[in-house]
């Protein structure tokens, strides 16, 4: 199991490194960099003046150089001012190194984040910190009531209950975040006044009023897909013969459920909630965006608006750490929890 | 059976009339029909049929365990004077697992694979009896010895899928009989184990039984097993029993003419493929919805008679004299017992084999496995699927390899087919070494002149393509044919060949029966006239009474065709029926080889004798030498060091100086061929007996012909008894 574990991570960070490098090579296309440096700028700079700002910055080293200092295995190297032909910090706001050193992703320093004026940690850390806190009670709601009604439904396959709460599944699947976003917002919102329709206070302290929609809108979406695969996975293991065995040895229902069901029903959907953290993230974005919620998604769309180089670089470092990792709990998990796995 | 639990006046269980039908999108199926049995106390009933014939049904009906889509249409069933269909959910669990307990046919299927063995046999006590966990375990524990386990402790802190097949059924066992049942009923408990395992777990149930008083339903398509293990017999035929009475009754002196197909279509002892060939039963069961007016049985019926058979629903009529003897059959008293069927063979021609075709020496197949899982692990592990196999195999043979699962036989076939190649050794075929040429490197004609035939005839039929279609495809790959239209006609042809309707040519594989399916396989197989026919075990999946006519078609083919064929089995009947030689396989080695005379008369190799004695036969008048082997096949992973056997022979104490456990033996002539894996000196051997006798007095008050039973004028009788598959070879009888 360890050497398993082990050989895992050892993809991940193979995988993290050649994403990370496809990602710097996209944003340091040449128009991306005339973006960044226009925005910079003061308007109506000359296309010289733009290329100095570049050169000035450090933008115009050669391209593998920059990814080994960002990666930081090669020293970075301070820029020199033309005026004082002195190394100086690249940003002001950032305490970028004026001699040579190893200050890169691997000591810890993920570099600066021109929009905020401030380095990519102080940043970036924070909004994932919001962006946890969000996630937590999205899963706090989320996976209780969609295995509830999983197991609901998949227990009596063709009853009533399971008929009612597979169509409410599937409606709610169906109905993309921005979508159900909007409809809470109108009715809790605006018309009932219920709730806040911004989480922007949210960062100063959650309460009910303010938290409950962008926590609603994006279990609802989860809820659903959860919900079908564990009816499946229920409704299959409801025929097996060991279910038969049980429920012939004298059994109630709801001991057959209990102890022999739902430990082989949840695997499959232990899988999928694992799976489902990346596709959170996608909901992420757009649920912080809408309800203005200062946490990762909301951060990771202002890098991208802005060409904000090492913090679009930093978000995708975490957004594939997050899936990479969350793939290795489900795995180790799945193994956890089936036996027949585990002896291998 | 246990003489105290007895009460001669109370049956356990009175099924009466029962009739169950699934409400499906497409109407009502009637799956069981006006289905009566009883049980009486510490009595084991028999029910034999074909799959589909409703068996499973009927057990599932007595637990009232029947999905939400199946129900009781119609009669009654009486648990220990209760009427089932009034208790209440509540009452119903309290009969559940307790008083009635049931077995399956698949063990790993039956147990929870995410809980320990242990808890699950735990439960059995604490629902039932209300105990505590401590005295819940030493039960259960009790009840795992005495189903004869290895380290009971360790058995149940395992998980299912951490014990073999055999084990598996047994816990399956030790949990139906935990809280000592008055009713057990076993659905097919042993088919899906190998025939030593199923002898060891019949013997168990047997005993148990016994022990406990129990009495059973025991539900089989086997009617050896049921010869085994029963006092009773009920035959089913497309949901209703056709007849029903004692096992020596119903066997001797059967009053249906389906109950009297199924004899004559198994190869029991006597039968044999040139003298007294099997004679199958024409046509297959109807489907629920397709049944005929009248007698269920009359479309395959050769005593059928229009405006008789066909008029009305026939009752279970009593056949007099006999106690509890029951047939639906209004003919049973008109019928000349004795008559074949109009078109059965009476005698095959002898084929003289002829000059070697297939040659196989000192073949080895090594497999490297695992290894590369884990870090530490250097190297891997070697399997030795096969070892030092050398035979050889004649024109128009028949050889039959024989063993049991993981003995190696399909390891065997793969590497003559070229899907494996040896790791050395040579394979000859004509005059060709082909045991290093994989099959895409082989040629078209090394490829058309060995084939195979499989045994699920549906794993090789694309569905989406017409039988027709696919049988060319196969001519196209062997080059046969110039023309479109030339394989066209050799596809007819060899539908002809098959004994297949012409019209099959467009149908699609699932609109044929497992039966029609097979039959396309073997015309594959025979599309390139192939000089070698591998057939892997090519009638074990279909049905007994198909079985039959499968087996007599590639015998036929093979006669009119000269080929060799290796019959790959693990049932030592059909072995002795259809094999001119035979091979014994145990874990890669072949243990003993012979002519099919050599192998089933002494002197034996001892697992040889073993599997003899492990193969039920549905035949009233054999005695059977009773051999038991102890636990399971060892894993070819992790074989046993010296004789391959040694770890479950009963020999070995014979043999001096433990070179049993410590040195392969060597391959021993006994003379004309014949050859044995065996240490045993001459003399041991010279005083072994034969496995399968004749019991001379019944067979005396049998009177002759030789399977007529006793009082054959007797009170009731209007025919003559039945002609049973042909008598039985007096040669066996002196062994
Ligand atoms: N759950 C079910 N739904 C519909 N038909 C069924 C079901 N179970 C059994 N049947 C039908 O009932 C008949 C008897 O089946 P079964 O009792 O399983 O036979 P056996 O055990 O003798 O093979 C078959 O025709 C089968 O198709
Ligand atoms: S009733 Fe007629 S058709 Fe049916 S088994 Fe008897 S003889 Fe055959
Ligand atoms: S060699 Fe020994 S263990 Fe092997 S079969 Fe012969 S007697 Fe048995
Ligand atoms: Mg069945």
């Amino acid at each position: 199991m360890l050497s398993f574990i082990l050989r895992r991570l050892g993809t991940m960070a193979l995988t993290m490194l050649c994403l990370t490098l496809v990602v710097f090579f996209l944003i340091n296309l040449d128009p991306n960099l005339k973006k960044l440096a226009i925005s910079q700028t003061e308007m109506h700079t000359s296309a010289e003046q733009l290329e100095s700002w570049l050169v000035n910055h450090g933008y115009r080293q050669n391209f593998f150089s920059r990814y080994a200092q960002w990666l930081g295995i090669a020293p970075k190297q301070p820029v020199i001012n033309p005026e004082t032909g002195e190394p100086t910090k690249r940003f002001s706001f950032c305490n970028d190194p004026v001699v040579p050193t190893f200050s890169g992703v691997l000591q810890g320093d993920f570099g600066c984040s021109t929009k905020f004026k401030t380095t990519v940690a102080s940043k970036l850390f924070p909004a994932l910190g919001a962006t946890g806190i969000l996630m937590f009670w999205v899963l706090v709601v989320m996976v209780p009531i969609s295995l509830l009604i999983g197991i609901l439904a998949g227990m009596r396959e063709g009853t009533r209950t399971d008929r009612t709460l597979s169509v409410a599944s599937i409606a709610s699947t169906a109905t993309p975040e921005y979508v159900s976003g909007v409809i809470f917002t109108v009715i809790f919102a605006s018309w009932l006044g219920w709730l806040n329709g911004s989480a922007a206070s949210a960062s100063r302290g959650i309460t009910f009023y303010n938290f409950t929609l962008p926590v609603m809108t994006l279990a609802i979406y989860g809820i659903g897909y959860i919900a079908r695969m564990t009816r499946a996975s229920m409704v299959e293991v409801m025929t097996q013969q060991y279910i038969r065995t049980a429920r012939l040895k004298g059994l109630s229902f709801g001991s057959v459920v209990v102890k022999h069901a739902l430990r082989n029903a949840l695997i499959a959907p232990f899988t999928v909630i694992m799976l489902q953290f990346p596709w959170l993230l996608t909901g992420v974005v757009i649920v912080e965006v809408m309800f203005r919620y200062q946490g990762f998604g909301y951060t990771l769309v202002e890098a991208a608006g802005n060409n904000d180089i090492d913090l679009l670089l930093g978000c995708s470092l975490v957004s594939v750490f997050i899936v990479l990792i969350t793939q290795l709990i489900s795995d180790v998990g799945y193994a956890f929890l089936n036996p027949r796995i585990r002896v291998q | 059976m246990n003489e105290a639990v007895r009460n001669p006046a109370e049956p356990i269980i009175e099924i009466e009339n029962l009739s169950i039908s699934f409400f499906t999108r497409k109407g009502e199926i009637p799956a069981v029909m006006d289905f009566s049995c009883t049980v009486m106390p510490g009595e084991a009933m028999g029910i034999v049929g074909e799959s589909g014939c409703g068996k499973s049904t009927v057990s599932l009906g007595i637990m009232r365990d029947l999905s939400n889509i199946g129900k009781i249409v119609g009669g009654r069933i009486k648990f220990q004077g209760k009427d089932m269909g009034e208790l209440s959910e509540e009452e119903l669990r309290a009969i559940r697992g307790n008083k009635i307990a049931m077995i399956y046919q698949e063990p790993m299927a039956s147990l929870n694979p995410a809980m320990k063995v242990g808890q699950q046999l735990m439960e059995v006590p604490l629902i039932h009896d209300k105990v505590s966990k401590e005295e819940a375990y030493k039960r259960a524990l009790e009840m795992v010895r005495s189903v004869r386990l290895p380290d009971p402790e360790r058995m149940m802190r395992s998980f299912p899928h951490q014990l073999s097949g055999g084990q598996q059924q047994r816990i399956v066992i030790a949990m139906a009989l935990l809280s000592k049942p008055a009713l057990l009923l076993l659905d097919e408990p042993t088919t899906a184990l190998d025939v030593t395992v199923e002898a060891g777990i019949v013997d168990l149930v047997k005993g148990l039984g016994e022990k406990f008083g129990t009495s059973m339903i025991f539900v089989s398509h086997n009617l050896g097993l049921i010869l085994e293990t029963c006092d009773r017999i009920t035959v089913m035929y497309s949901g209703e029993a056709v007849e029903t009475g004692k096992i020596k009754d119903v066997f001797d002196r059967m009053r249906h003419p389906y109950t009297q197909g199924l004899f004559r279509s198994i190869p029991l002892p006597g039968a044999d493929k040139n003298s007294r060939p099997l004679i199958s039963i024409p046509g297959q069961l109807p489907l629920p919805h397709e049944r005929p007016k009248g007698c269920n049985f009359g479309p395959r019926c050769h005593h059928f008679v229009e405006g008789v058979c066909n008029a009305a629903e026939i009752p279970m009529i009593a056949v007099e004299g006999h106690e509890g003897h029951f047939s639906r059959c209004v003919r049973f008293n008109e019928i000349d017992w004795e008559a074949l069927p109009p078109g059965a063979k009476k005698v095959n021609e002898r084929i003289e084999p002829g000059a070697p075709v297939l040659k196989i020496e000192d073949l080895r197949k090594y497999y490297k496995v695992g290894g590369s899982e884990v870090f530490g692990s250097s190297g891997g592990r070697v399997v030795k699927a096969n070892e030092t196999i050398s035979f050889m195999a004649r024109e128009s043979e028949t050889v039959a390899i024989v063993g049991e699962s993981g003995c190696g036989k399909s390891t065997l076939a793969k590497v003559l087919l070229g899907l494996e190649t040896a790791s050395s050794g040579s394979v000859t075929l004509g005059n060709k070494q082909i045991e290093s040429t994989s099959v895409e490197k082989r040629s078209v004609e090394t490829v058309s002149s060995i084939q195979m035939v499989f045994q699920n005839p549906f794993d090789t039929l694309n569905p989406s393509h017409t039988v027709g279609s696919q049988i060319i495809r196969t001519l196209e790959k062997f080059n046969v044919g110039k023309t479109v239209a030339d394989r066209r006609k050799r596809m007819l042809e060899l539908l002809d060949l098959v004994k297949l309707p012409r019209a099959f040519e467009t149908r699609k594989p699932r609109q044929l029966s497992g039966g029609q399916k097979q039959r396309i396989g073997v015309a594959r197989a025979f599309a390139g006239d192939a000089k070698v026919v591998v057939a892997d075990e090519p009638v074990s999946a279909l049905d007994v009474s198909v079985q039959a006519a499968v087996t007599e078609l590639l015998m036929d083919i093979q006669r009119k065709n000269k080929t060799t064929m290796l019959f790959i089995s693990h049932d030592l009947s059909v072995v002795r029926y259809i094999a001119d030689r035979v091979v014994v396989m145990y874990l890669g080695y072949i243990v003993e080889q012979g002519t099919t005379d050599q192998i089933f008369s002494p002197p034996y190799h001892p697992y040889t004798e073993a599997l003899l004695s492990a193969i039920p036969i549905a035949d009233t008048s054999v005695i059977k030498k009773h051999i038991v082997l102890e636990g399971d096949i060892p894993s070819a992973m992790n074989p046993p060091t010296g004789c391959p056997f040694q770890t479950r022979c009963g020999y070995k104490k014979l043999v001096p100086d433990n070179l049993c456990e410590t040195q392969v033996p060597p391959v021993k002539n006994l003379g004309d061929g014949h050859m044995s894996l065996c240490w045993l000196a001459d003399d041991v051997l010279a005083k072994m007996e034969p496995v399968i006798k004749f019991d001379k007095e019944h067979a005396a008050h049998e009177g002759v012909p030789d399977d007529a039973p006793q009082g054959a004028a007797g009170p009731g009788f209007a025919g003559a008894p039945p002609k049973r598959p042909r008598g039985k070879r007096p040669k066996l009888t002196d062994g």
